[in-house]
């Protein structure tokens, strides 16, 4: 993985925090009549696991870009005299003196009094770094015990012991699908192309073919196990979920999700950027139906066939998921308004002028960076 | 007339700087810094800085996380209100985990954060390098280094001569305007 994936990676999980969270926050947590809640139930670990991920996150996420607000706090002094020149009406300048007051003390707040000493900077690098390594495991830990939500479940069709791997990879599949998704139009508006480069798109693909693979495998393995673990109910959910009354939904997502990544095999079609991000969307829509598959079929068929019914959203449920579309846009639109969209401190660190070994003559070769 | 906070030199380029930063420390300055704009690779070395200590607030947070968790379970289900859910045990090593690994990154992710910011002794409001007319650019595209009057073998005159021999851009006394108010 290249550096700016992981900027892009790394900053973009937040909102994506922001909109599972939302889901997840509303699991019981009974506290009340002097009863704790229960430590032996995976909902409980979920709790720790969600908040947690979403704390770290947010944590990270300000620490990146801690240096990167004192840059733009340095420069707001001079942004606003410029500005003050070119405009000529008394509300618009009224109107840029309150826009400078509150970037003054929005960028001057927020950056701690950050004045990039190098003694900060051997701190700071050692602090990212570890957070870095904390997040890791972090990332694994959150999918897995959000599997572990059905994994511990009876249910046929959730009681299987493939789902912690296999949800850790539909996890770096559909983010990567969905920060492809995102950051193709940024790249194209704010003309990032020499920042995000052709060979970050590429490694980004190539990561989606590959958890992409992973993802069809777990697909392919939970039907064998159904069948080679002999157990009635278990068959039955998994040739209902191919061949029943949701049989449409499970092979979108198939054809989303196994099928749309293996076009990146092919280096014309990861270099063409609109089928790159066709092909994100339909990551996006096929991962949407994983989740649509394992928890509707499981549910709607259960073992009593007196319980059996078609579920189909009601027009609350409706407009809860385009609800959760309008609060990720907008924060997502107050972010890359207001806060830096790439980080500026690692951006010039890998530049060739920031090689302080000397290579001036040789400067086509790419500057070590270990 | 109060003492100065101490006397800057402004380079353009980051090898002048990883240089410059060289010299300072062979010359047996203790109370002097760099000021640039992104971390220069190699320069902890250059400056003869030690290994940071922020792993360290790391470890006690995840350690206080990791006890915390397995408290928090140990306490609700086997002391303060034992109460039999489909027949496990009140307590065990086992499934309080995933709580307890949780609350061990929580932890560490904050002692790592305000571990950042006490080595640091950040956050402050105002520090004398901030009065100085470029300091703007120090975030931007210049770097800086700064030997402070507080070093025992600063001398106006021949600190000067010594940070003008390194060829920077300029070379700057700061002023300690918090010092004048006081």
């Amino acid at each position: 993985m290249t550096i700016f994936a992981v900027v892009c990676a790394g900053i973009f999980p937040l909102f994506h925090v922001g909109r599972v969270w939302f889901a997840w926050f509303l699991t019981p947590f009974h506290t009340y009549q002097w009863v704790w809640p229960n430590f032996r139930s995976p909902l409980e670990w979920d709790v720790f696991a969600v908040s947690t991920y979403g704390t770290v996150s947010v944590l990270f996420w300000y620490m990146g870009m801690i240096p990167d607000l004192a840059a733009i706090r340095d420069r707001t002094h001079g942004v606003h005299a410029a500005r003050m020149k070119l405009i000529n009406s008394k509300f618009g300048k009224a109107w840029e003196r309150g826009w400078y007051t509150f970037r003054k003390y929005f960028y001057g707040t927020l950056s701690m009094g950050w004045r990039g000493s190098h003694r900060h900077w051997n701190n700071y690098e050692m602090a990212y770094l570890l957070l870095a390594g904390l997040s890791t495991p972090l990332v694994l830990s959150v999918h897995t015990v959000v599997s572990f939500d059905f994994a511990a479940s009876n249910l046929p069709g959730w009681h299987t012991t493939i789902f912690p791997p296999y949800f850790v990879a539909g996890a770096i599949f559909s983010g990567f699908g969905m920060v492809l998704t995102l950051m193709l139009p940024l790249r194209a508006i704010f003309g990032l192309h020499d920042l995000i480069t052709q060979s970050h798109i590429d490694c980004m693909t190539k990561i989606c073919l590959a958890t992409g693979t992973m993802v069809g495998y777990a697909y392919g393995m939970e039907f064998f196990i159904a069948w080679y673990g002999a157990n009635p109910y278990e068959g039955f959910t998994f040739v209902n979920r191919a061949f029943g009354q949701y049989a449409w939904a499970y092979w979108i997502m198939i054809s989303c999700n196994v099928i749309t990544p293996q076009f990146f095999w092919f280096k014309a079609v990861r270099q063409n950027l609109w089928f790159v991000w066709i092909l994100s969307c339909f990551i996006n829509v096929g991962m949407w139906f994983e989740r649509f598959v394992i928890t509707v079929t499981s549910l709607a068929n259960d073992f009593l066939p007196a319980n059996w019914d078609y579920y189909s959203p009601t027009l609350v449920d409706i407009f809860t998921f385009f609800g959760t579309f309008g609060l990720f846009s907008v924060l997502f639109l107050l972010f890359i308004r207001f806060l830096p969209l790439m980080a500026f401190a690692e951006i010039k660190a890998v530049s060739p002028q920031a090689d302080v070994h000397g290579h001036e003559h040789e400067s086509h070769i790419t500057p070590p960076t270990e | 007339m109060s003492k100065p906070y101490g006397i800057l030199a402004l380079f353009n380029t980051a090898q002048e700087i990883y240089h410059a930063a060289e010299s300072v420390r062979d010359a047996g300055y203790k109370r002097w810094d760099c000021i640039t704009p992104f971390p220069i690779h190699g320069m902890n070395e250059a400056m003869g800085l030690k290994r940071s200590l922020v792993g360290a607030f790391t470890l006690v947070g995840g350690l206080t996380g990791f006890t915390t968790g397995m408290t928090i379970a140990w306490f609700a289900g086997e002391f303060n209100y034992p109460l039999i859910v489909q027949g496990k045990p009140f307590f065990s090593f086992v499934f309080p985990f995933p709580v307890a690994y949780e609350l061990t990154i929580l932890l560490s992710a904050f002692g790592t954060l305000i571990g950042m910011f006490l080595t640091n002794r950040l956050p402050r409001h105002h520090h004398p390098v901030m009065d100085y007319s470029n300091f703007h650019r120090l975030t931007d595209d210049k770097f800086a280094v700064v030997i402070e009057t507080d070093d025992p073998l600063y001398d106006e005159a021949k600190t000067k001569r010594f940070l003008e021999e390194l060829h920077p851009a300029e070379v700057v006394v700061l002023e300690n305007k918090e010092e004048v108010k006081a």
